[in-house]
């Protein structure tokens, strides 16, 4: 029983954040919000010989072989400064689900492999969710049909822009045919991946609102100490500090599930369901708090479009409801529960994990 | 991370359960908070004792069995399952003996640490004064030296199951005219010294759960001084610090409350007509398996030579309020039968949440309130101004 990461795994989000933290700004989120497609070549090729579309694309399709283990850290990193770029969703959700076809299906191989090597991108879609983000820059789209899988290469298919409250986000409504040529899964084999894809991204969602919320509270703290009223900061006001505290403790209690739901889903990825929803639920319930009580910390400076304190709020607003939101998540923790045979209680706490 | 058990691990477990199979009592022992009930727990402490199990993280010198923190909450695990008794001597076991093992001298070690592991001596805490509570820099208390001696005069107060108890660890004034966090000293009184006056506070639910102190003229040796004269303060921050950290409350507690919370809520769930139950019942499991996530994550840390600080403010307002809430909707659950005391005949096997819920009030009070434990959080974890 051990329950922290390896040393590699912190050097890796170290290495992350620190890149991160240089290249992505409010400046830089701003300006590219002016651009067509929101997305910068640049800044892709900087996120490609970093080597993170290659992340969890396995080493015989010429990726770097992680697990979501590996790579949740990096994720928060992500979340934290707001990242627009779709790197998140590309490599923990949709090469996973091309790597499980990989070893018998030429095409999702091919593909892994221009991934990895930074030539092509995919978008992914769920019936989950309503909209497909980034399909808009994408080469292909991964995309259900019933029990199917398609992949289908984005110059065959009509994207409808819908505008999100993020204006970093990106979406799409798809208008396509299946095709037979075009189905990579179908059956149980299909349902199967599209669980095991919903599941990839909550928890995708959860691990960069645990950023969000860290970010927020951070931001919120700094603009207390400058912000003077009655001749002092607003911060030394005990109201705020324990908004902000409350915040702390809440984003605190969801670290540890969402790390577990890393560990379940990297390790047995058929017994997930809990355990990422959990994580799902208050991860997003940590952003969505951490967002309510920034905004009231910031005053009326906090309603403003010119205070950054919004790049990060409505990221929060946006994947608290992706990938399942909190209803849907909350009732699968409730069916799990409430099943008379479920292993609850004090020596069960990784009961639903052993291996 | 490897989140399996050891060999090792599930063979303590299986030693453990098999241990508090054969030795928890059939009958639940009655509350330590009346004299009949307090002799009961310290039996039971002794049996703890005997086996080696009374404080399984202790160094095997002092009837420990060196086991590090993710064997304690193994043990803690099993130990909540067994629906074995509380344990009435926390103050002791929890909080001043970690304190000993770290400050005292190898006299005090030999003299108090196996005593209090047997149950042979109980120990109350001795730190709030009326007119020091959240502000504790505000201790009035005095214990003044006279050659190899000191003479304590004052009052204590909100001190747990000091009615029943032997010693209470205390901090008091000992430098004329010192103020604040300065000239303050731990001192240990024996609570049959001549000069010493034990008032039963009834608590609420009506029991003398704890008491106040009052102390006319108590001599007591220099030896009894734990750490340096002027020392009080540090040494009772770490105390604090046992406190609020991992020890005092373990997950396991916790989880068996949620347990039985989503068992009473299978039981009743055709006559629940607020729809908001269901949600507080299964928020109640998840938060306590947090809680329990964060510990074991914790423990890991600490066992690769991490350390705990502020962050011990974030599981005291977490598990504090846990316990709140899952009392609360046990109440609502149970409905107009809420109310019914344990012994009332209509309770039924559902009076002991009503004692939960009591006590769980005292929860988001006790080892600092909450709103202390915030504002550390703001200041020292968040770094917001202080001023």
């Amino acid at each position: 029983m051990d329950f922290t990461f390896t040393e590699d795994q912190q050097l890796f989000a170290d290495s992350v954040k620190d890149f991160l933290q240089g290249e992505i700004t409010a400046e830089s989120i701003r300006a590219s919000w002016e651009t067509e497609t929101g997305r910068s070549d640049e800044l892709w090729a900087q996120i490609t010989e970093l080597g993170l579309p290659a992340m969890l694309v396995p080493e015989e399709f010429g990726g770097l072989g992680m697990t979501e283990l590996d790579v949740v850290l990096m994720a928060i990193e992500c979340g934290r400064v707001a990242l627009h770029e779709p790197i998140v969703e590309m490599a923990m959700v949709a090469t996973p689900l091309l790597a499980a076809l990989a070893p018998n299906n030429e095409k999702c191989a091919d593909l892994l492999g221009q991934i990895a090597g930074g030539e092509a991108k995919v978008a992914i879609a769920h019936t989950v969710n309503h909209v497909v983000a980034d399909a808009h820059i994408a080469d292909y789209l991964i995309l259900p049909h019933a029990d199917q899988i398609h992949l289908v290469a984005q110059a065959d298919v009509k994207l409808e822009a819908q505008e999100s409250v993020d204006p970093s986000r990106r979406l799409s409504t798809v208008d396509w045919t299946p095709s037979e040529a075009t189905c990579i899964a179908s059956g149980a084999e299909g349902v199967a991946l599209l669980a095991a894809t919903l599941n990839r991204g909550a928890l995708a969602s959860a691990a960069q609102m645990i950023g969000l919320a860290e970010a927020m509270v951070a931001r919120s703290v700094q603009y207390s100490e400058e912000r003077q009223q009655f001749g002092k900061p607003i911060g030394v006001n005990q109201a705020l500090k324990h908004h902000m505290a409350n915040c702390a403790v809440k984003t605190e209690f969801a670290k540890a599930p969402l790390y577990r739901a890393a560990y379940v889903l990297s390790m047995k990825p058929e017994s997930a369901d809990f355990a990422i929803s959990h994580a799902k639920v208050v991860a997003g319930e940590a952003a969505l708090f951490a967002a309510k009580n920034s905004i009231q910390l910031h005053g009326a400076m906090g309603y403003t479009w010119e205070c950054d304190l919004h790049i990060w709020m409505k990221r929060s607003w946006a994947l608290d409801k992706f990938w399942g939101h909190a209803g849907f998540h909350k009732n699968r923790t409730h069916q799990w529960l409430m099943n008379p045979n479920a292993q609850i209680g004090a020596d069960n706490t990784f009961g639903a994990v052993a291996i | 991370m490897d989140l399996n058990y050891t060999p090792e691990q599930n063979a303590f477990r299986k030693e453990v359960r098999d241990w508090l199979a054969a030795n928890v009592p059939a009958e639940p022992l009655q509350s330590f908070d009346i004299a009949e009930g307090f002799e009961q727990h310290r039996e039971w402490e002794k049996t703890l004792a005997e086996g080696n199990w009374g404080m399984v993280t202790w160094p095997t010198e002092y009837g420990g069995r060196a086991c590090n923190l993710i064997e304690w909450l193994i043990f803690e695990e099993e130990y909540y399952k067994a629906k074995a008794p509380l344990r009435v001597n926390q103050n002791g076991i929890f909080l001043l003996g970690p304190t000993l093992m770290e400050y005292g001298t190898p006299e005090q070690k030999e003299r108090f640490i196996s005593a209090m592991a047997s149950g042979e001596e109980m120990w109350a805490q001795g730190w709030s004064e009326p007119g020091a509570g959240s502000d504790m820099a505000a201790i009035r208390s005095t214990a003044f030296r006279d050659g190899d001696e000191y003479v304590i005069n004052g009052q204590k107060v909100w001190s747990t199951r000091a009615v029943f108890a032997d010693w209470v660890f205390c901090i008091f004034r000992t430098e004329q005219g010192s103020e604040r966090h300065k000239g303050l000293s731990f001192v240990f009184v024996p609570l049959d010294a001549p000069g010493v006056t034990v008032r039963p506070i009834p608590q609420l639910d009506g029991l003398p759960g704890f008491a106040e102190i009052f102390f006319d003229d108590v001599r007591v040796p220099v030896e009894n001084r734990l750490g340096g004269e002027g020392e009080g303060w540090s040494i009772a921050m770490a105390t604090a610090g046992f406190e609020r950290g991992l020890m005092l409350r373990s997950p396991a507690r916790f989880q068996e409350t949620a347990k039985r919370l989503v068992e009473l809520y299978r039981e009743n769930q055709n006559e629940i007509m607020d729809l908001t139950i269901e949600d507080a019942v299964v928020k109640s499991y998840m938060d306590a398996e947090a809680y329990a996530l964060s510990t074991y994550q914790t423990a890991s840390r600490l066992i690769k030579g991490g350390k705990i600080g502020a962050e011990a403010s974030l599981n005291k307002i977490f598990w504090s309020e846990m316990d709140q809430k899952m009392h609360e909707t046990a109440m609502s659950i149970l409905g107009a039968r809420a109310e019914l005391l344990p012994h009332a005949p209509a309770a039924g096997d559902v009076g002991t949440w009503l004692e939960g819920f009591m006590f769980a009030q005292s929860g988001p009070i006790y080892a600092g309130t909450n709103e202390v434990q915030r504002n550390i959080i703001a200041e020292r974890l968040l770094g917001m101004p202080r001023k």
